[in-house]
């Protein structure tokens, strides 16, 4: 993959003319301890509405702590998290988990779906702390099933299904609240690689609906089916680059 | 927030572990098991005494004569004295507090001292006024007791007990103006009586004996104005023990004893006696609160300590819902739900056996003969008592469930999540 010449400065045709559905300033975060730890130097980032990105970067670099800061499930230290406009820092619980519910859909790399829970419900439960009547949640957590192809599995609990299966469920739940952004946490990682091509391909659809999409993944050949990636090292932006398919297949 | 998930979800952790569940469920179930067959038989008893206790006037007092145990007056140890009609009459006009003083004098019983017809039975024979029967308070079967006419005529009348009515008649033949034989004289009935009370009485069972107006008695058997004893009632809110002290000194002073003579004067105290009783089951439902209590308490610990294995368990699954919007009052409220739903579950099982058991027994009771001696009767839970232990179990229920909940609330997704 080549990159391109505006290394680690946002890509200047989405910066501001859509407006910013992420944007972090000069963001930091520190693990106190005996060595405290600073996993997010001055961390400069702003994602549009609709983009497609992916975070790379070795283990330690700090991309989980980035994707935990990005989905309000952990604190910052300095700077601003805007998300879609709203200032993110101070929330109480609560309001934390009302922003979560309303803005984020979660993609985990083990799947996180509850066992004792069939496809259905499992897809339905964001809208069980949204307050929809079950009746209502349940049919559009079946619409859903529909739209990852797993309609006619939806009495099926986990353990009857297969990993790709599981991981489609997981996107049907993180979809059906309508989020703002979905954030994908090594989506890919428990998969083999059929599997691995399906979920990407749902993403990528996911993102062609409008719907911004954040992945962090290790994995070159997902991270270049989105259109931009961004590297870190160390807790530092090490480059953001728009991804090029066309470029991509050149390399290759 | 009543969905129907929620409760599905209970349902399933619960279910998930049944064996676990079940032990947890089996000491709350054992607490109010236990809580509610103590308070069963405490009330029993309480009740038992109380019916039996039941028509003798708690305020009241009964005196007889002993013997001396200190010189005095020019008089040695160890004398007898008797109580006179004049004391009685000074007491009941002079001391102050005092409702109704009863004399009581006893007659002879010896083999076959009572006859009727071609029958013969051996009795008790008593006399004593209309006023004893506000002391020691009887049924009338038939007829009517002694009354003061019956006294200043010094008529030859007698009122029965229901055991001698039984002994002469069928059931069923009115005995009022037959002549019954007693000690050699004739009399006529005017009534039978019932004692209200079973299992106490004073100089003898009232429902065994032949009652004759005391002067009638005192006159035929040549007995002078002795009286064997006497029995006082006080005003209500008279304090029974105060009036005990002055008629004790007052008998003391008329008959020559040592006021400091602890056993010339012998008295009964009913009242002190019922409050004794009155305390000592005070003591034991007390006891049984404080026992049936901690018992349940001890349950809701199990329970609580089972939902904080339950909580740690369910770390991830935790995790999950808040990262999906769980609010931490939705988590607190299910395991809070969680815990209350075991407590209360497990207790209105064991409060429905404990009333199931308490009901069988006091079936048994009730089909016991009337007469017999046992002390326990309706053994049921007060509904007051019943709403109060449903209280504690559901605060415990909460209780039980709070450390948990709380822990369960400390459980921050990203942890939870990356637990693998």
């Amino acid at each position: 993959m080549r990159q391109l010449p505006i290394e680690g400065q946002l890509p200047f045709y989405l910066s501001k003319s859509i407006g910013g559905m992420i944007l972090l300033e000069k963001l930091n975060k520190t693990y106190p301890g005996v060595q405290p730890l600073h996993v997010l130097k001055d961390i400069d980032l702003s994602i549009s509405q609709g983009e497609y990105v992916a975070i790379m970067g070795a283990s330690g670099s700090g991309k989980s702590t980035l994707l935990n800061v990005l989905g309000i499930l952990d604190d910052y230290d300095t700077g601003r998290y805007l998300l879609d406009g709203k200032l993110i820092a101070g929330l109480s619980e609560k309001k934390a988990a009302i922003y979560r519910n309303k803005m984020i859909g979660f993609v985990f790399q083990s799947f996180n779906l509850i066992s004792f829970k069939n496809a259905m419900e499992n897809v339905a439960l964001p809208l069980f702390y949204k307050g929809v009547s079950r009746k209502k949640r349940n049919q559009l957590a079946l619409e859903y099933l529909e739209k990852v192809g797993l309609r006619d599995w939806w009495h099926h609990y986990p353990n009857e299904l297969s990993g790709g299966q599981k991981q489609r469920i997981a996107i049907a739940r993180a979809l059906i609240s309508q989020p703002r952004i979905i954030l994908a946490d090594e989506p890919t990682g428990a998969l083999d690689s059929r599997t691995t091509d399906e979920v990407i391909q749902l993403l990528s659809q996911v993102n062609a609906e409008g719907i911004t999409t954040i992945v962090v993944t290790h994995e070159r050949s997902v991270a270049e089916q989105t259109k931009r990636i961004i590297h870190l090292k160390d807790g530092y932006i090490e480059s953001d680059n728009i991804n090029i398919p066309s470029l991509t297949a050149c390399s290759k | 927030m009543f969905d129907i998930d929620k409760w599905q979800e209970i349902w399933i952790t619960i279910g998930r572990n049944k064996l676990r569940s079940l032990l947890t469920a089996f000491g709350v179930f054992w607490g109010i098991l236990m809580l509610t067959l103590l308070l069963g038989v405490s009330n029993g008893l309480s009740n038992g005494m109380k019916s039996s206790i039941q028509g003798i006037a708690t305020n009241s007092c009964f005196f007889f004569s002993g013997t001396t145990s200190e010189p005095y007056a020019g008089f040695k140890k160890g004398r007898r004295w008797d109580i006179r009609l004049s004391d009685i009459d000074l007491i009941r006009s002079q001391v102050e507090g005092v409702r109704d003083v009863a004399p009581v004098v006893f007659g002879g019983r010896g083999t076959d001292n009572v006859m009727y017809g071609d029958k013969l039975g051996s009795f008790n024979v008593r006399g004593n006024g209309p006023e004893l029967v506000r002391i020691e308070e009887q049924n009338m079967l038939y007829g009517r007791y002694i009354n003061e006419i019956d006294i200043s005529q010094k008529r030859k009348v007698c009122v029965i007990g229901k055991n001698v009515f039984s002994a002469f008649f069928k059931e069923g033949t009115n005995p009022c103006g037959l002549l019954i034989r007693c000690n050699g004289q004739y009399y006529r009935i005017v009534g039978v009586t019932k004692g209200v009370s079973n299992n106490i009485s004073l100089g003898g069972r009232s429902d065994d004996m032949v009652v004759l107006p005391i002067t009638t008695m005192q006159q035929l058997y040549n007995q002078g104005d002795v009286i064997h004893f006497f029995g006082v009632r006080a005003h209500d809110h008279y304090d029974i023990a105060k009036l005990e002290e002055n008629i004790k000194d007052i008998l003391k002073s008329r008959h020559q004893i040592s006021p400091t003579d602890p056993q010339a004067v012998v008295s009964i105290n009913i009242g002190e006696m019922f409050k004794t009783f009155m305390y000592l089951f005070l003591g034991i439902s007390i006891l049984t609160w404080i026992v049936g209590v901690g018992t349940l308490l001890a349950g809701a610990i199990g329970v609580s300590n089972i939902m904080l294995v339950s909580v740690r368990e369910r770390t991830k699954e935790i995790g999950i819902r808040r990262a999906l919007g769980a609010k931490p009052s939705n988590i607190i409220s299910q395991i809070m739900t969680e815990s209350l739903v075991l407590t209360a579950l497990a207790g209105f099982v064991g409060f429905t056996l404990g009333v199931g058991i308490l009901a069988l027994i006091d079936q048994i009771i009730a089909n016991a003969p009337a007469d017999s001696d046992i002390f326990l009767q309706q053994l049921m839970i007060d509904f007051k008592v019943g709403i109060s232990a449903a209280a504690i179990l559901l605060f415990f229920g909460l209780l039980a469930g709070l450390l948990p909940a709380m822990r369960a609330m400390q459980i921050k997704p990203i942890e939870a999540l990356s637990e693998e």
